[in-house]
């Protein structure tokens, strides 16, 4: 298998479970109780999930909490690893590879060079110690930059786009405002300019018009990029205004997906229509 | 240009174990540059019919073949949700009374995204988003301003700016005029009249039809699930 043209990064029967299983839940069709198998106790925390994000798109991903959201996006990021599952980014080899069966050098490289992520809470994304334009320069430094004033440059450039005033540049994140971390963590995510950006609750826990902000600067990074991004939200609105394709899920499962109108305007799953009704 | 054929679609509310037809039935199809408008009383289907072109609604049954200009004729229920997509980009348009609203962005923003979204350049993008504006006398003063502190005319003029500023090939009217003053509705009756003009076909819920005389091909009655032609 290989990713097909137009698609960045293509992602097959991917699944985690955290505990060994048993001949009970590792057959497809075993009834578990929410993601927990009421034979061996395994979490399923994500099962058998496949999808292509296209180049240029934005693939929004809704559910409750503990709905399997972030372990899937730790393991597109190589912050956890899948128990089983197939994986290809097109920037990589041509789509070419499952990167999943790569040594975990690769994997750092795609990590540097391919893949951005911002985490719902900047701690991970962020040394909150160090300047907010060291942290940038981190990040130049690992997928490849040596020249200083380059990463100046380009440092300065990213701060700028996401309206962090130049003159706070030397000062480290833990001074900041949450608004502020998260878009430090995205200008960095976005230093190396890479093709596909995960974006993990980036605005939870914000007030709405930081909210916006935030919103407003994904939007108009994707519509000058072109980057592909994954936006996870437990946040039908922000999937609304962001999304083009979105998809349901539901303990570790995949429920439901589509456009974003017809999820939002026609939903078919009843925990769907129960995201959708509390909404509107 | 558009057939719709024996097409059908009910609503499943899980929390009320309830299932409700919407419509069944259905055949309909409008010619290339043909102007087709649906009556019916309200909660007769004429949205779910339209909504269903658009790929909004997933029907149950039937078939809507659309004659697209890229791919020639294919099915609507059928296609991948990315030729959807791109088909909404480029040939089919859809207006309602509600705006779709982006926080922090600006009204001019906004119809200049439709024009980007079909790649045409910035500049020009630019420009014709402008002169659509002026025609549905959105003042300039608004041009940069967020539309939610608009008025409920000043923002559905914004939403038929944005939609037919692209001059789709097929464009979908779900009661446009509904809460607009006369003068607005003339407006739009002339940008309208100008699209035929320029060759887009046209699907309309109108519930003063008698207001679109004159441009009207064809009627699609849900009284009767009949069409007829428009001055009969
Ligand atoms: N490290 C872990 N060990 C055990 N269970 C985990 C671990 N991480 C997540 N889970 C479980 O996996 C499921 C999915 O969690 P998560 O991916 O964090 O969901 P979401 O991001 O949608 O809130 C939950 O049942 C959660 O308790
Ligand atoms: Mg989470
Ligand atoms: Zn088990």
């Amino acid at each position: 298998m290989k990713t097909a043209d137009n698609v960045a990064l293509c992602v097959r029967n991917f699944s985690k479970h955290y505990g060994d299983g048993c001949a009970y839940c590792m057959d497809e069709d075993a009834v578990l109780d929410r993601n927990i198998c009421p034979e061996c106790g395994t979490i399923h925390a994500c099962s058998d999930i496949s999808f292509d994000l296209h180049k240029g798109e934005i693939l929004g991903i809704v559910g409750e909490s503990g709905s399997g959201k972030s372990t899937l996006m730790k393991m597109l990021y190589f912050d956890q690893e899948a128990s089983s599952g197939e994986y290809h980014l097109a920037d990589f080899l041509d789509g070419d590879r499952d990167v999943l069966k790569l040594s975990s050098r690769q994997k750092r490289q795609i990590r540097n060079e391919i893949l951005g992520m911002v985490y719902q809470n900047p701690v991970y994304g962020l040394k909150m110690e160090f300047s907010a334009i060291s942290n940038i320069a981190e990040k130049l430094i690992a997928s490849g930059s040596r020249n200083v004033g380059d990463m100046t440059a380009t440092g300065d450039h990213f701060l700028g786009k996401v309206n962090i005033p130049l003159n706070r540049k030397y000062e480290p994140p833990v001074n900041f405002s949450g608004g502020m971390q998260q878009r430090v963590q995205i200008a960095k995510a976005l230093s190396n300019y890479p093709p596909v950006l995960l974006l993990d609750e980036v605005t939870t826990g914000l007030d709405l018009s930081v909210q916006a902000d935030v919103l407003e600067l994904i939007k108009e990074i994707q519509r000058e990029l072109g980057i592909s991004m994954i936006v996870v939200s437990h946040d039908l609105a922000i999937i609304r205004m962001l999304c083009d394709r979105t998809m349901v899920m539901l303990d570790g499962s995949v429920i439901e997906s589509g456009i974003t109108d017809q999820i939002l305007e026609d939903p078919q799953h009843a925990y769907t229509q129960q995201l959708v009704y509390s909404i509107l | 240009m558009l057939s719709v054929e024996d097409l059908s679609k009910s609503f499943t509310i899980h929390h009320l174990g309830q299932t409700r037809e919407a419509i069944s039935g259905i055949n309909l199809n409008v010619a290339q540059g043909g102007f087709l408008g649906i009556v019916g009383r309200s909660g007769s289907g004429k949205s779910t019919i339209l909504k269903s072109i658009y790929g909004t609604y997933r029907p149950d049954g039937g078939r809507i073949i659309y004659d697209s200009k890229e791919n020639g004729p294919v099915d609507i229920m059928e296609i991948s949700d990315h030729a959807l997509i791109h088909l909404r980009k480029t040939e089919i348009g859809y207006v309602s009374q509600f705006l779709k609203v982006m926080p922090r962005t600006t009204s001019l923003e906004l119809v200049t995204q439709s024009l980007l979204e079909m790649g045409v350049g910035l500049v020009e993008a630019e420009a014709q988003a402008k002169t659509a504006l002026e025609h549905y006398d959105i003042p300039e003063s608004l041009w940069n301003n967020y539309p939610n502190t608009f008025s409920g005319g000043e923002k559905l003029r914004l939403n038929i700016a944005r939609a037919t500023v692209k001059a789709p090939r097929l464009l979908l009217l779900d009661e446009p005029t509904a809460s607009l003053d006369h003068a607005s509705k003339v407006k739009v009756r002339e940008a309208i009249s100008k699209l035929k003009d320029e060759g887009t076909t046209l699907v309309g819920i109108f519930h003063d039809l008698e207001f679109m005389e004159g441009l009207c091909d064809s009627v699609y009655d849900m009284s009767n699930q009949e069409m007829r032609h428009a001055l009969a």
